[in-house]
């Protein structure tokens, strides 16, 4: 075909528009909102919802004042439940939607009705969840008096509202806990391209690993975060909100899954008893590595998800309950109902950095594969 | 495995079971320890009462996310059209740009949207919403589109060309009318999608415009109310995806499959 036919600019021009507003509204705004959070926008209320507000430019003061500022302890507590949240959505996730596909895939009666029921929450909104189960939570109800049913004692956990937490840490171990973490992913990598020859991955990874390690003991604990300890770890107060998430969610995971059993070829499963496999055997050599993949898929999204939720919590403990608050829900009510634009912004670009950093590499290494296929 | 199942399915159940029984309950039967009694009478008016509140901003939300949908299933259809049988250098690097703004949070976004359209004189008209779930409704219509396409062989074209077709021709008479599966699961992932939206129902609208999402948010989130509103609330928010769901169900999987990015 030639290089530029008619019809080919035909296809340019018909994808314009959309490039066009994806640069405007995706790119153009996210760096908008990148420049508002450097600035002083609305950090002054007097300024905030004037018609030409006062902005003068400051640089990270906003993110160091999210950080280590004396007021700003609600958005570290925020950024930790936000992590414990994902970690624990994604595992209930997995968890329930494996067990249910596995079921599911060895044809029980009634299969259809079965995935109908495990998957309509998919369909309704977080509010809508969260309405429901704001109700099946509150403090003297709903759940806590099941208990009764069976005609034992209500029980009190006080699912919305529990104060109390675990696995607390002092936010000025923070520098030291990052790099810890980063340098175990990275000492991670260094194995595996060891493993797999790769002599110069195995090298650079295994070279920033032992200088972040190196940084963490010496230079890490004289950083002096704030001037006092402060404890953050894993409110209870989150345990009823995982619950709804996975309640909704599951099913995501389970339609995966089941997908992805289905697509594995009978012959393969055939072989595997031919060779002496037994049941336990055949999911462990066979069936769970071609699901990995799926895994990891459903890793993304939920992760992806999870980070960005805020209307559950919205819906379920209020907008004011700072033990169970996220990020995304302090943007939002930072932003607009406090009108610190700036501040605001900053939180948005926290969050955006944090979905990066699990969608970019996807991304690219789907794209990858894709363009050397073509 | 039945008795897993059972298990299991009483895990999703049981939070309808105590929507509806306390939708039906009248104020005053809504008492906290009988929680889990069914209604001794039925008492359908928390409906009515249900309606009258949140029943203009069930009507926004049908307005808005039949118009957003028709429009995002349109652009996704050309395209994933133009993005998969015409394929260009850079195709797949321009393709992958647009993908992430499927997964960005849209915090990150929101504060210059809501003075853009603020500046474009939309704000608190439905037709604000609209624009923004239209454009950010572009990748995954496209994403479905474009996978849904790549499926129709390459000869199809070949020939339609060689017949001296071009880019329109080729696209109304080949590729629209055998769409038909496509329209279907991107008309009903959108409509999910915009349906239970809430960020953007709640900054880029005002109290006439607002859908039905905030104003539930609104109506369960005082603190004296009487329960069966809400619950009767919910029902109704809930209704529509849910007989989306229940009637088209194997095209709402599709789509929630093609959403995991799997080329």
């Amino acid at each position: 075909m030639k290089g530029l036919s008619k019809d080919r600019l035909w296809s340019i021009a018909v994808l314009t528009p959309s490039i066009i507003l994806i640069a405007v509204f995706v790119y153009g705004f996210i760096a908008r909102s990148v420049y508002v959070s450097m600035t002083d926008w609305g950090n002054d209320p007097a300024q905030a919802l004037a018609l030409n507000p006062i902005i003068r430019f400051t640089g990270f003061a906003n993110y160091q004042d999210l950080f280590t500022g004396f007021l700003q302890g609600r958005f570290r507590q925020e950024l930790v439940s936000t992590i414990f949240f994902t970690l624990f959505f994604i595992l209930g996730c997995l968890g329930l939607g494996l067990g249910l596909a596995l079921i599911l895939d060895r044809n029980p009666r009634g299969e259809g009705l079965w995935r109908t029921i495990f998957l309509f929450p998919m369909s309704l909104s977080f509010i809508v969840t969260g309405t429901i189960w704001r109700w099946m939570l509150q403090p003297q109800g709903g759940l806590n008096q099941a208990p009764t049913l069976f005609g034992a004692q209500p029980s009190t956990f006080a699912w919305l509202s529990s104060t109390d937490a675990i696995w607390k840490f002092d936010w000025n171990k923070l520098p030291l806990l990052t790099a810890s973490v980063v340098g175990l992913v990275l000492v991670v990598m260094a194995v595996r391209a060891a493993r797999s020859g790769d002599r110069t991955r195995t090298l650079v990874a295994g070279g920033c690993a032992a200088l972040l390690f190196l940084w963490a003991l010496i230079i890490g604990p004289n950083i002096k975060m704030l001037p006092a300890p402060e404890l953050h770890g894993f409110n209870f107060a989150l345990i009823g909100i995982i619950i709804a998430a996975v309640w909704q969610m599951s099913g995501y995971t389970m339609a995966l899954y089941l997908a992805g059993l289905r697509g594995i070829p009978e012959e393969l499963r055939e072989a595997a008893k031919v060779d002496g496999a037994n049941d336990l055997g055949m999911y462990q050599h066979v069936i769970f590595p071609l699901l990995a993949p799926i895994t990891l898929s459903a890793m993304i999204v939920l992760g992806h998800i999870s980070l960005k939720i805020f209307d559950l919590v919205y819906a379920m403990a209020g907008p004011d309950n700072i033990n169970t608050s996220v990020p995304a829900l302090n943007m939002y009510l930072t932003s607009f109902r406090q009108n610190q634009f700036a501040l605001g912004a900053a939180i948005g670009t926290i969050l955006l950095i944090l979905v990066a950093f699990v969608i970019v590499p996807y991304l690219s290494s789907q794209f990858r594969t894709e363009e050397g296929h073509a | 495995m039945y008795a897993l199942l059972v298990l299991a399915a009483l895990f999703f159940l049981v939070p309808v079971y105590l929507l509806v029984a306390t939708a039906l309950k009248s104020p005053d039967d809504i008492n906290l320890s009988t929680t889990w009694h069914w209604p001794a009478a039925l008492n359908w008016a928390s409906f009515s009462d249900a309606w009258s509140k949140i029943g203009g901003n069930v009507l926004n939300s049908l307005f808005l996310a039949v118009t957003a949908t028709l429009f995002s299933a349109l652009l996704g259809s050309l395209n994933g059209y133009a993005l998969s049988k015409w394929k260009f250098r850079g195709a797949n690097t321009l393709f992958a740009l647009m993908l992430f703004g499927m997964f960005i949070p849209y915090q990150a976004v929101l504060i210059p949207l809501f003075q853009f359209i603020k500046s474009l004189g939309l704000y608190g008209s439905i037709w604000g919403l609209i624009l923004a779930h239209v454009v950010y409704g572009i990748p995954i219509t496209t994403l479905i589109f474009r996978n849904f396409y790549a499926d129709v062989p390459d000869a199809l074209i070949e020939a339609a060309t060689i017949d001296g077709a071009g880019f329109w021709q080729i696209y109304g008479r080949v590729i629209f009318p055998i769409s038909i599966p496509g329209f279907v699961v991107v008309i009903i992932w959108q409509f999910t999608q915009v349906w239970n939206e809430f960020l953007f129902a709640a900054t880029l609208t005002n109290t006439t415009s607002q859908p039905v999402t905030y104003a539930l948010s609104q109506l369960a989130g005082g603190q004296a109310v009487s329960w069966n509103l809400p619950m009767a609330g919910a029902i109704l928010a809930a209704l529509p995806t849910l007989l989306v769901y229940i009637l088209l169900g194997r095209y709402f999987v599709r789509g929630l499959l093609a959403g995991s990015v799997k080329g």
